[in-house]
């Protein structure tokens, strides 16, 4: 008996020493559900043949992944060395100690050049312009749009549309040919409708379509340095953008009421809509063709300019940062000084990520690889995001509370609801101290 | 004759030969129920009621600062909060109601001798086995305007049940109904069949009418257990989450339990989710006890 209890010991206490030392020789990096989380799990293999160290990118489905992420990190549990977080966390992730800083780190390898300008804006840096940096751009991303290449070449259609509008139909330059060809091919007799566009309001998702308006008509959230938004998110071109985005809603096939990027993506693979608008990341499914029959048929545009040649996209996308109570921080930073390699960044474009490393990006082979990747170039320069305070959560729902009534109830004008946002926004602004 | 509420252990007993008092089983059996009890009950319960009293977020790691009473003072002037409350005393209503009319109805057509009984109320009870998420997505579908079997089924063409805001509130009702109707109808079978034969029979010989029959005698003896079953369908409507945040994203139907998730894990306003919560507990607990008085006054009758 004492042997046996000697041995399951000896057995215990093995298991405890090697355990030990194989953790050291691990890392676990956090991530949504997703296609990319995949293709990042492809490329980390690669380290592991590389240096032995096995990196595993563990995933939540999209609807719970923030609130898994701040749980643990509230928790200041280790089960997480990286994780993949989104651009509103920096505040949260920065301020609340969970991210370590990665200022030093990005001095170093100079990634403020190395990366897309943009995406070390919005992906890396809190507060804006403080040279304070939590992340490294991992997979870029922001909002585009496909179309059915076959009825915009139906020469039929061409020449009703031509007769119609009096200009060639194409793919939109601007938001008001969106809406004549959202208008002219919504038939709800035929079930064909003319858009799909982002509805659903419990996250971003609603945020994030009627920012593609609000930017490219010229508007803004407000001022990310001051914290006014009062003339800002209520100004005439915010007002005409949010009305803009309205219009388009009446052109969405039935039932467009919560709708993200499945639905949106279904819009096409169901042969529902003309036009729908999504995340690049969810680009590569539509040219699948066990996943879109329509797929020989798929084209991409990037977000049309505003009326005043303004032309911007809302962000999407993430950075890489170290969770601050990670018992691996000097491996995992290792392994960032991997992943920012120029070699390491093309095999991550080959492998379906949305790369930010600048030469990747500007290179032909990567800007011909697919139908889609020219837009995301030409828009990976011209992105704007949502605000990245910690109490972005707030904001996000007080302007769902606003403008999701008027858009898909009907209820009040686009200037009510912006104005009452203003004051909404201002009040939680003043609230955290943020304006006098 | 002994007062004492525990027995005397016989000396020759195993449990006595191993030492084990009367005391210490009791021991045994209660202090760990208690200890499960304060630990994850009573100290949650009263270490949230300290935070609804800060301003305390749970994604950061700064201290919780007292506020005293702004939290609740801010919650109770939110005129989106009350919107949330008249929601879920709407959704309440319909949804309750339309389970014990259903539930309530189905239970007095079974309450008879029709063959496969028992086979036909355990099929009805199969909505009441799923789970909630699982209802939630394939009712998702059958409300759906394009492919859903209901527009199908009652020629309703594209009728948007979902996406139309007056209307979606009533699709989750309903939903709910599907569901929870069978629970009533258990529990009112349970109290038909407890229904004496002979009132029936003596009610026949007076000649009574069946609507006077059902008003004098079924009712007033169903309805104790039916005050149980609305006690419960109440409860469990007023906090509903599932179904509502997967069928819909509509303001309309944005009950308080959904307005509460988003306040705690999304948001991460701790402390003013946590006097959220409070005061629905509250509420909760003011309805439950108007209900149980009463259910008392039923009993007594």
């Amino acid at each position: 008996m004492r042997r046996k209890i000697a041995g399951i010991a000896a057995g215990i206490g093995l298991m405890l020493a090697s355990g030990t030392s194989v953790l050291a020789q691990e890392l676990t990096i956090f991530w949504a559900e997703w296609d990319p989380a995949n293709y990042l799990q492809e490329l980390v293999n690669e380290y592991e043949t590389e240096t032995g160290v096995r990196v595993t990118v563990e995933t939540t489905p999209w609807s719970d992944f923030q609130t898994k992420a701040f749980t643990e990190f509230n928790a200041r549990g280790d089960a997480y060395d990286l994780v993949v977080g989104d651009s509103q966390w920096l505040g949260a992730g920065s301020t609340g100690g969970h991210y370590v800083d990665l200022s030093d780190f990005f001095k170093e390898h100079n990634l403020g050049e190395v990366m897309a300008p943009a995406t070390v804006k919005y992906y890396a840096e809190y507060p804006g312009n403080s040279g304070k940096y939590w992340a490294i751009p991992l997979e870029g991303d922001a909002v585009g749009w496909s179309y059915r290449k076959d009825w915009f070449e139906d020469p039929k259609e061409m020449e009703a549309f031509k007769a119609k509008y009096g200009y060639d139909l194409a793919p939109p330059k601007d938001w008001k040919q969106l809406r004549d060809i959202a208008e002219f091919f919504h038939r709800p007799d035929e079930k064909r409708y003319g858009v799909a566009i982002y509805t659903d309001n419990s996250y971003d998702a609603l945020v994030m379509g009627v920012e593609n308006a609000i930017f490219s008509y010229g508007g803004e959230l407000g001022n990310y340095e001051t914290y006014e938004v009062d003339g800002y998110i209520n100004s005439d071109k915010a007002v005409a953008a949010l009305e803009a985005y309205k219009e388009l809603y009446q052109f969405t096939p039935p039932g467009w009421a919560k709708t993200f990027f499945v639905e949106n993506n279904q819009a096409i693979t169901e042969g529902l809509a003309a036009m729908s608008m999504n995340y690049f990341a969810f680009f590569p499914a539509l040219l699948n063709e066990a996943t879109n029959p329509h797929a020989k048929n798929t084209g991409f545009f990037a977000n049309p300019a505003g009326p005043g040649g303004d032309q911007f996209a809302a962000l999407g996308g993430q950075g890489i940062s170290i969770v601050s109570y990670s018992q691996n921080k000097d491996e995992a930073m290792k392994f960032l000084e991997w992943f920012i390699r120029a070699d390491v960044q093309k095999r991550w474009a080959e492998l379906g990520g949305y790369t930010c490393h600048a030469k990747t990006l500007e290179s032909e082979e990567f800007r011909n690889a697919t139908p889609y990747n020219e837009a995301f170039y030409q828009t990976m320069f011209k992105v704007k995001d949502f605000w990245a305070v910690p109490e972005f959560a707030e904001l996000l729902q007080q302007i769902n509370q606003r403008i999701y009534p008027y858009i898909v109830g009907g209820e009040g004008t686009a200037k009510e609801a912006l104005d009452a946002l203003a004051t909404d926004w201002t009040d939680t602004f003043k609230k955290y101290d943020r304006l006098k | 004759m002994t007062t004492d509420v525990i027995t005397r252990l016989d000396p020759q007993s195993h449990a006595a030969k191993r030492g084990l008092s009367d005391l210490s089983i009791r021991n045994l059996f209660i202090i760990p129920t208690i200890l499960f009890l304060i630990v994850f009950n009573i100290f949650p319960l009263l270490y949230s009621l300290y935070y609804s009293f800060t301003d305390f977020r749970a994604s950061t790691n700064a201290a919780a600062n007292f506020v005293g009473l702004q939290n609740y003072r801010e919650l109770l002037n939110d005129p989106f909060i009350w919107n949330n409350f008249v929601i879920t005393a709407k959704y309440v209503i319909v949804s309750v109601a339309g389970q014990v009319i259903v539930g309530f109805g189905v239970a007095l057509l079974l309450n008879r001798d029709i063959p496969y009984k028992g086979l036909i109320t355990t099929l009805l009870l199969l909505p009441m086995m799923l789970s909630m998420a699982v209802v939630g997505l394939f009712w998702k579908l059958l409300y759906d305007p394009s492919f859903g079997i209901i527009n199908y089924a009652l020629g309703l063409g594209t009728f948007e049940w979902l996406a139309n805001p007056d209307m979606a509130l009533y699709a989750v009702a309903i939903t709910d109904i599907w569901m929870w109707s069978p629970f009533v109808m258990l529990l009112s079978l349970a109290g038909l069949s407890a229904v004496p034969k002979h009132l029936y029979e003596a009610a026949a010989i007076d000649r009574a009418g069946s609507l006077y029959t059902f008003f004098r005698i079924t009712l007033p003896l169903v309805a104790p257990i039916l005050m149980i079953a609305i006690i419960f369908r109440t409860m469990e409507a007023f906090k509903t989450f599932d179904l509502a945040y997967i069928l819909t994203s509509q303001p309309t139907t944005e009950v308080l339990s959904i307005r509460l998730y988003k306040m705690a894990f999304q948001e991460w306003q701790t402390g003013r989710s946590c006097a959220l919560a409070y005061i629905m507990l509250i509420v909760v607990v003011a309805i439950t006890n108007i209900y149980v008085k009463y259910l008392n006054k039923v009993k007594e009758r």
